[in-house]
């Protein structure tokens, strides 16, 4: 089969996901369009080599409904061939739209594609979309269905993570997060955002706050303990899926859950020829891509699955990955996982993650993507997997290898 | 056109006057007849130009309508799922028809079509498919009774309100408090309903009929809100409104804790709200019945009719009192101690309406049944349930005493001193020293024999056991036990008394424990004997919870104390001497009792850790290092399967023995005495309901895997080689 390479990776930084945040007055399509724009430019490509545009957005409705990715490229100045798709896979929207452009291309559909994706959380908030079938009795019954803070939790009682572990998980992630930022790790990738008269209204992650600690942490109320315990009491229905415990420990809240930001993603993907031909360097190989489907209750565990998953058709096991990239939904996510995968805390997450800057649903897994492909560079590694935990019991990851 | 369950007069004003009266009925039900009738007289209505509109109102004094004939549904024979699908929709079908004058929702809504005015006079309880008849009505006017209730119930038997109720009462209601009406069955009263908008109009009982009249002569052209153009559904509704979409998802969280997810009617309930909720009113009324139709098809609905509504009401009416005695006029009690027990008997007594007259010891004693009471309507009172007054009233009729000649004109003894048979023996002597030589001595005892008890009594023909449960004023159920010489006025006599204090009465036979003692001990220690062999105790209390038991057995037993547990086996281990078989629990029990001193909560500590005011905290971490855990933890179903069949093969013993002597008193026994599972009928309805063959089978299962204790009686073994069943198939 052809392989799939990629090229190049452009990302926003992410605006705080609220009124006042810095992108709030830019509207997706915009963004989008930036994001776009830029990674197409920089490889000096006039945009008619790109062939195909796969682009994740969770709540698709409002502006950001419809095809984004159709509108965006046509915003960006790409001639009218370039065609798009818009993805949601929740969470893993933006993972699984570069491997919708690396399938793409792997089959011989297309020699040249972008996978990406956006989220203006500020601008068309979570759950705009209504929720589907998750509202329905039938599904409820059947699955017991809850939120995903009370999944949280429960992945943090079910393996024994204490307030005090989930706490110093997320201070590490905003350590490591400003010391990336403050040595330029993100360099490569980032692109500032540009305002309507050319101004740059944005070049870093707003969210950050280096300086959070245990204390600052520890002041923090659990945010789904009301909901879990009192009105509507999601702990019982969690229960019935997990009668081994007793109750379920509220140790999540906004300061170890990933923030609520605004953003944009994009990663060139290609086969050997494309780059041949356009004078492009490939710097990774996507080795192998996986998608899986897990407990829907419990629903954030996904990612260790999908790991085995890719890691098996790879032929590889973990000891092969030399960093790994998880997308900080909730502290207790990352900390399952390594304890599943055995994986060390220096190996994953090095340069922070969502807790400290943002989780801009639709765009994320692009996003970490190419921060795990920049830190494979600026570190010499060979090999990295980046994964993500999804709604409704689900987890993709991707494996890449530098070439 | 005459018809035979109600009358129809037309005035001067063309309006009809539809006055339904079940002949034969103390109370209107949607029964066969009417609902063959009813649908005529809709066409009349449509048809007949002389009729210019209707009032429905209701002949029975005893109320407007109650709902659907259970009995009747219980028995509905349909031979196909369509066809149960057309008996099921007949009703909406109908009622829809009156809603829209036999228009299209589409003539309506452009405004042209109008339906002729129907309304309704509740002259008294409208519950079920009569609230149904009144929502599908233009106009509700309700008498000013606050006693009338208001309400959809059938939650309460497995089933959902299959008239429309689903449909109609959150489309003027909104859906958050229809379905806090709808699933949890309990009904309103006029001035609730007026302020929520469920009838437009109060009015003193003799004018409701003039003042419906009234509104239908005013409104020629009539047409139900949801049939008007613009109608918005209030509160919001649909899968994309930010105000519903919260609202569906609690109410299915909310309902699953509740359920656990073991009552269909639950979910389909909430499945007609979600649903119907995005859809045109015809379309969501063809939706509900096909959810009805599920319900009926399915066993749950069939077995909590026939249990919880059928068996239960004939085993209240005294179907198992005997024929041929004259009801036994009770005026006043003779309660045989103060205690815990006897404060209890004294208080439903006096609720009753019956005068008591306690006795104990000292006049210390004595008082504390009063005090009893007193606090109980104390409570009641500042909360604004009861007048002052009517708790004066109530106090009034107990009469503390220490003097037995003070209970020389009573009617009734109910003894119910210290368990012990020297004290009984006195107590018994001393009274019947001054009673009427006709009065029945009923003694109320969990562990002593009725038969050993009557040899103290002069006239043992007049003895009886009753088994009240604790607290009395709470739990439902009462066992009534025949001694060897009790006589059939004894027993008349205690279903007469049970008649005035409207608790569910089984006959048990006197054995020890009677029937729920025999099956309740084994249940429990079974969740122990799980604890000893490692099997995690939150495990243990969820899948106990997940049955659809009220509490876990280990919170339980925290409860009744291990204390008390321990004490019975010690007795019963006194009592048999050689003949006495270990369950596995007694050095569990030493343990825990003896050595920890975790004998249950009002000791402080018990399989949970409690704070100083008695609250339940966790389960003791401690209990790991006396029993380890397993490593490979049985599943929930295996542990759910355990805790479930040790109290059907109990509840078999016992039938195979005839300590109860037919599947309704089991089935009522062990819903009503210790919580078994509502939504199974019973031990024996969900025997029934598995199979007997399939009973047998699992239950030797278990008896493989865990001990003999789990091997069914050999009566069962035969009638699953026969096939037979215990109720009739339905």
């Amino acid at each position: 089969m052809t392989e799939a390479y990629i090229y190049d990776a452009v990302r926003s930084p992410r605006g705080k996901g609220k009124s006042d945040g810095a992108l709030h007055e830019i509207t997706a399509l915009n963004l989008s369009a930036q994001v776009l724009g830029s990674v197409r430019d920089r490889n000096g490509l006039s945009g008619e080599e790109i062939e195909d545009v796969a682009f994740g957005t969770v709540s698709p409705v409002g502006e950001q409904g419809a095809v984004i990715g159709r509108m965006a490229v046509l915003q960006a100045g790409y001639p009218e061939t370039t065609s798009a798709i818009q993805v949601n896979r929740f969470c893993g929207s933006g993972l699984e739209a570069v491997n919708i452009a690396a399938a793409k291309v792997k089959s011989g559909e297309t020699d040249l594609a972008i996978g990406g994706g956006v989220e203006c959380m500020s601008r068309v908030p979570m759950g705009s979309d209504g929720v589907g079938g998750m509202a329905d009795p039938q599904l409820a019954f059947q699955e017991y269905l809850v939120p995903q803070g009370i999944s949280a939790d429960l992945i943090a009682t079910k393996y024994g993570y204490s307030r005090d572990d989930v706490d110093a998980y997320a201070v590490e992630s905003q350590k490591r997060a400003a010391k990336a930022w403050d040595e330029g790790r993100f360099e490569k990738s980032i692109l500032p955002i540009v305002d309507v008269i050319g101004e740059t209204i944005l070049e870093t992650d707003e969210l950050m706050r280096p300086q959070t600690d245990m204390q600052s942490l520890g002041a923090l109320n659990p945010a789904f303990q009301a909901m879990g315990e009192a009105m509507p009491g999601f702990n019982d229905v969690a229960l019935i899926r997990h009668p081994e415990l007793e109750k379920i420990n509220h140790v999540h809240h906004a300061g170890n859950s990933s923030g609520i930001v605004d953003g944009s993603a994009a990663v060139l993907v290609g086969n050997k020829d494309a780059g041949d031909k356009y004078d492009m360097k490939p710097r990774a190989r996507i080795v192998s891509m996986a998608s899986i489907g897990s407990e829907p209750t419990i629903m954030l565990t996904g990612p260790e699955f999908a790991a085995q998953k890719a890691l098996k058709r790879a032929g590889m096991d973990a000891s092969d990955i030399d960093i790994w990239e998880l997308n900080e939904a909730f502290a207790a996510v990352v900390l399952r996982f390594m304890e599943a995968m055995k994986v060390d805390h220096s190996e994953i997450n090095v340069n922070g993650g969502a807790i400290a800057m943002g989780h801009p649903l639709g765009a994320t897994g692009a996003m970490i993507l190419g921060t795990v492909l920049d830190e494979m560079e600026r570190t010499n590694k060979q090999t990295a997997l980046s994964t993500l935990c999804i709604g409704g019991g689900m987890g993709i990851a991707t494996i890449i290898e530098r070439v | 056109m005459t018809y035979k369950t109600f009358t129809v007069d037309i005035d001067s004003d063309g309006i009809a006057l539809v006055t339904i009266d079940l002949p034969g009925q103390s109370m209107n039900v949607w029964n066969g007849e009417l609902m063959a009738e009813f649908p005529k007289f809709v066409d009349e209505l449509i048809s007949n130009d002389d009729i210019k509109g209707a009032v429905i109102t209701s002949g029975k004094k005893s109320g407007f309508l109650a709902g659907a004939d259970l009995n009747m549904l219980g028995s509905s024979a349909a031979s196909t799922t369509a066809e149960a699908f057309e008996q099921a929709f007949a009703l909406n079908s109908t009622l829809r028809r009156m809603e829209t004058g036999g228009n299209t929702a589409k003539d309506m809504l452009k405004g042209g079509a109008h339906a002729k005015p129907v309304a309704c006079a509740i002259n008294g309880l409208a519950l079920g498919g009569g609230l149904e008849l009144a929502l599908a009505c233009h106009y509700r006017v309700c008498a000013d009774n606050p006693k009338i209730q208001l309400g959809l119930p059938e939650v309460q038997v497995g089933l959902l309100p299959g008239g429309g109720g689903t449909q109609r009462l959150p489309r003027l209601i909104g859906l958050q408090a229809a379905g806090m009406m709808i699933m949890q069955g309990k009904p309103t009263n006029p001035a609730a309903a007026l302020a929520q908008g469920i009838i437009h109009e109060i009015a003193p009982a003799d004018e409701i009929v003039t003042k419906a009249k009234e509104w239908v002569k005013a409104n020629p052209k009539a047409a139900a809100p949801w049939d008007k153009k613009g109608f918005k559904f209030p509160g919001g509704a649909g899968s994309m409104d930010p105000r519903a979409v919260p609202m569906y998802m609690g109410a299915a969280a909310i309902a699953l804790k509740q359920s656990k997810g073991n009552y269909p009617a639950v979910k389909a309930i909430l499945s007609c709200l979600y649903e119907g909720s995005m859809l045109p009113i015809d379309t969501a009324l063809r939706v509900e019945s096909k959810y009805f139709t599920q319900l009926l098809s399915g066993p749950v609905a069939r077995n909590m009719i026939r249990t919880l509504f059928v068996n239960k009401q004939a085993a209240e009416k005294g179907a198992a009192r005997p024929e041929g005695i004259p009801p036994l006029e009770l005026k006043t009690v003779g309660v045989l101690g103060a205690g815990l027990m006897g404060s209890g008997i004294t208080h439903v007594t006096a609720k009753g309406g019956m005068n008591v007259i306690v006795l104990d010891r000292s006049e210390e004693d004595a008082q504390k049944a009063v005090d009893y009471t007193k606090k109980i309507l104390d409570k009641r009172v500042s909360r604004g349930k009861m007048t002052q007054e009517k708790a004066d009233a109530f106090l009034a009729r107990i009469t503390p005493t220490t003097d037995y000649n003070d209970l020389k004109d009573v009617d009734l003894i109910i003894e119910a001193v210290f368990e012990n048979p020297e004290v009984k023996a006195d107590v018994i002597k001393k009274t019947e020293a001054v009673i009427g030589k006709d009065v029945i001595f009923a003694s109320n005892t969990s562990t002593l024999p009725i038969t050993g008890l009557a040899e103290n009594s002069e006239r043992p023909d007049q003895f009886i056991g009753l088994h009240f449960f604790s607290p009395v004023e709470k739990m439902p159920l009462i066992e009534i036990i025949p001694g060897e010489k009790t006589g059939d006025k004894a027993l008349a006599a205690a279903f007469d008394y049970n008649a005035r204090i409207r608790k569910t009465p089984i006959v048990v036979k006197d054995v020890r424990g009677f029937f729920t003692n025999r099956v309740f001990p084994p249940y429990v220690n079974e969740a122990m004997l799980m604890v000893t062999e490692g099997i995690k105790p939150a495990l243990i209390e969820n899948a106990a919870l997940h049955l659809g038991m009220p509490i876990g057995p280990l919170a339980l037993t925290d409860e009744t104390t291990l204390k008390l547990g321990y004490d019975i086996m010690q007795s019963t281990k006194e009592a048999l001497g050689d003949a006495y078989v270990d369950n596995g629990g007694e050095a569990f029990l030493d343990l825990m009792v003896n050595q920890l001193g975790r004998s249950g909560r009002r000791f402080g500590k018990g399989f949970y850790d409690y704070d100083d005011n008695g609250n339940r905290l966790d389960l003791w971490k401690g209990m790991e290092e006396h029993y380890p855990l397993l490593e490979d933890q049985p599943s929930v179903e295996e542990v759910k399967e355990r805790l479930l069949y040790i109290q059907l093969i109990a509840t078999a013993e016992c039938y195979d023995e005839e300590v109860v002597s037919d599947p309704q008193s089991a089935d009522l026994g062990a819903i009503f005495g210790w919580g078994f599972a509502p939504y199974t009928g019973g031990p024996i309805s969900y025997i029934d309901t598995v199979g007997v063959d399939s009973f047998v089978r699992t239950a030797d299962s278990l008896a493989q895997r865990h001990g003999e204790r789990f091997s069914p009686p050999q009566s069962f073994r035969d009638m699953a080689d026969k096939g037979e069943t215990f109720y009739k198939a339905a």
